[in-house]
């Protein structure tokens, strides 16, 4: 492949990984524990006392967005090697 | 020893410790102070970065705005720890190839037009000025509750020791005071939260305790929470009570406004490599979690536990009087955070909801007539816990040290970024392109003086509109900043006609609509419509404008782009460049 290319495919793999993790960035906190809170409500899942959306929205999407970064940072440096676009 | 001179010691330690270091980490050129010369530990740099986000705001008044609202004011906790995914997929490690020291800088050049600098600065200097304020005031605040001195006073040695070792180490300094000064106000929250912790629940671990069972009634505790709230006249905690929509836009104006803010942007720019600054946002959102999922913890039990004090028998039966209140209570009142007024003379203490219609027939009956406590200020939830849990004086003194190292960092991180902005964006790029390294260094430590000295009037002299500025400022970063920087980086053809028409676009109706609502600058009176949600625009709340903002500046930059001439051809190749981690270190060279 030329540099060209290289740097175009790199960009693509990235445009999707950074996709995927918004959208689960957007459903665990606008999703499960707002919009989606009453619907989760109806499962017989509680945590402490309460439904999973409130569990979400005090916990749950912190924890996930920590999860999100460290995977996005781990695939991200797995995909410059793999480009030999890393830092040297 | 009393709790006045221990309190002036652990404070006075911790100022030693601050001023120590900024002699230590002397910044000797411009590299050193605007970037601390790129050497920053990734994992150094998030918790210089939790600290430098986490306002005396946070420390002292997060817990309360959780309690007191419940399940509503989780934006909060969702908006200011979801803004640090989008700074590490879609802004850090590409702003830090660019390899430069400011926002605008990032922004005049990839849209190669000194408008869109001097736009950009102007933007970067209402946010972080309007930010600033409330964090000066804050520190006063913290100095007079703790240290028994004047507001002015407090506030005049915090701004000389923000001057010592902002002026001294520049980023460097304050990296490493950030650091300090984050250990010290997370052990400061963590310690009492435990033992509120343990005292409610038997869990050590408060975040695990929020969701566990109420030792006391055998209930889980969200459930006791609820219930005496209800018996009270008040809404349930954990129920949804305010409008979907605004909750929706409120959390996205406080995530995308986050990622916007230049004083945590430039934090970024201090570490060595591309995937540093990936790696060193993630470390930024842990440790600003250890603080975000106890708050919500500590404000629940707070509050369960004050109510549970006050009836000590149940709703049902009578509350505790007045003359047997808990000796914490009694100290707090002097400082009138805390006051009851006995307004059925039973000398009792009758805690409801009097502005709730179902529960007002349940009051008469048992002869109350009003709420009793008629101040209740929510940053006690954080303030009285450790004499609430009965623990040691030298625990509240590190909460008065604490507070005061939240206050600090963060005024320090937004003085950085205001300095630079006109030493480095104004002088060297605009007046006096030809100065040397030098001379710039020196200018930088001008403007930080000046703007440590605006900071501190503006403090003294609060325009009176404390509350809505931060509000103000999110809006601001989300509507201006934000858009113009992704789009830099991931539209190619963004040029600079729809960049700088984007960014006022966001920036003047943000700032209308705000205004409209909550008068012009603040002022009150002048506000042309009533700030209820009769009155919104399609029902959005002044507060959660800033997400509407930013889509009207992304709508804005596109249409216009389409409309005028493609950047030029380097300026797509700066773009691509960026877009790769390859040759960070020559950039950092520069």
């Amino acid at each position: 492949m030329s540099l060209d290319k290289t740097a175009q495919a790199y960009w693509a793999a990235n445009i999707r990984v950074i996709t995927i993790c918004l959208i689960i960035w957007a459903v665990v906190s606008f999703g499960f524990a707002i919009l989606f809170r009453p619907l989760l409500a109806m499962l017989p899942i509680t945590i402490g006392g309460v439904d999973l959306g409130f569990w979400f929205a005090q916990q749950g999407s912190i924890l996930t967005f920590i999860v999100l970064i460290f995977y996005y940072t781990w695939y991200m440096n797995r995909l410059d090697r793999k480009f030999n676009v890393d830092e040297q | 020893m009393d709790q006045f001179t221990l309190n002036l010691i652990v404070v006075g330690s911790t100022f030693a410790l601050y001023i120590g270091i900024a002699i230590w980490a002397r910044a000797g050129t411009t590299s050193d102070y605007y970037a601390a010369s790129r050497g920053v530990n990734p994992i150094v740099n998030g918790a210089a970065t939790a600290a430098d986000w986490m306002s005396a705001a946070s420390f002292i008044s997060m817990a309360g705005l959780i309690a007191f609202v419940g399940y509503g004011n989780s934006s909060f906790l969702m908006g200011w720890t979801g803004g640090y995914v989008l700074l590490a997929l879609l802004l850090a490690p590409y702003l830090r190839k660019f390899g430069r020291f400011t926002v605008p800088e990032f922004i005049g050049d990839r849209f190669y037009s000194t408008t869109a600098r001097i736009t950009a600065v102007i933007c970067l200097l209402v946010i972080s000025i309007t930010y600033v304020i409330g964090q000066m005031t804050g520190a006063g605040v913290a100095f007079s509750r703790f240290l028994e001195v004047q507001n002015t006073t407090g506030l005049l040695i915090a701004s000389t020791v923000v001057f010592i070792y902002a002026v001294l180490g520049g980023m460097k300094g304050i990296t490493y005071t950030q650091l300090a000064q984050y250990c010290v106000l997370i052990t400061a929250y963590t310690i009492p939260a435990v033992f509120i912790s343990l005292q409610l629940t038997g869990n050590p671990v408060p975040p695990l305790g929020l969701f566990s069972t109420h030792a006391e009634s055998g209930l889980p505790l969200l459930s006791k929470l609820d219930q005496v709230l209800t018996e009270l006249g008040f809404h349930d905690y954990t129920g949804h009570h305010g409008s979907t929509l605004n909750m929706f836009l409120f959390t996205l104006s406080l995530m995308v406004g986050t990622a916007g803010l230049p004083h945590v942007i430039i934090r970024f720019f201090t570490v060595p490599k591309v995937a540093d600054a990936r790696k060193s946002a993630g470390w930024a959102l842990v440790f600003i979690a250890l603080l975000y999922l106890t708050a919500p913890a500590v404000g629940a039990m707070a509050k369960l536990n004050i109510i549970t004090t006050i009836y000590p028998d149940g709703t049902a039966a009578e509350p505790i009087r007045y003359d047997d209140r808990p000796d914490w209570m009694h100290n707090w009142e002097q400082t009138g955070l805390l006051a009851f007024e006995d307004k059925n003379d039973d000398g009792r203490i009758q805690y409801y909801n009097d502005r709730s219609e179902e529960f007002a027939p349940i009051a008469e009956a048992r002869g109350w007539e009003g709420n009793e406590i008629v101040t209740f200020n929510q940053d006690i939830l954080v303030l009285a816990n450790p004499e609430i849990a009965q623990l040691p004086p030298w625990v509240l003194a590190l909460i008065a040290a604490g507070g005061l190292a939240a206050a600090l960092s963060t005024a320090a991180g937004l003085l950085l970024a205001i300095s630079s902005a006109i030493s480095h964006d104004l002088l060297k790029s605009v007046f006096a392109p030809n100065i040397t390294d030098k001379q710039e260094l020196l200018y930088a430590r001008i403007s930080m003086a000046f703007a440590i000295a605006l900071a501190t009037w503006l403090g003294l002299n609060p325009p009176g509109f404390a509350a809505q500025v931060v509000a103000l400022a999110f809006g601001l970063a989300a509507a201006t900043l934000f858009p113009a920087l992704m789009m830099g980086i991931f539209s190619k053809k963004m040029n600079t006609h729809g960049a700088v028409a984007g960014m006022l676009v966001g920036l003047i109706a943000t700032c209308l609509y705000i205004f409209t609502y909550l008068g012009w600058f603040f002022i009150p009176g002048t506000n042309m419509l009533a700030n209820t949600q009769e009155n919104w625009l399609f029902g959005i709340s002044p507060l959660s404008f800033g997400a509407v903002g930013a889509m009207l500046n992304f709508a804005t930059a596109i249409i216009v782009m389409k409309l005028t001439k493609a950047p030029p051809p380097e300026i797509q190749e700066l773009v691509e460049s960026i877009r790769v981690p390859r040759g960070a270190g020559a950039a950092s060279d520069h």
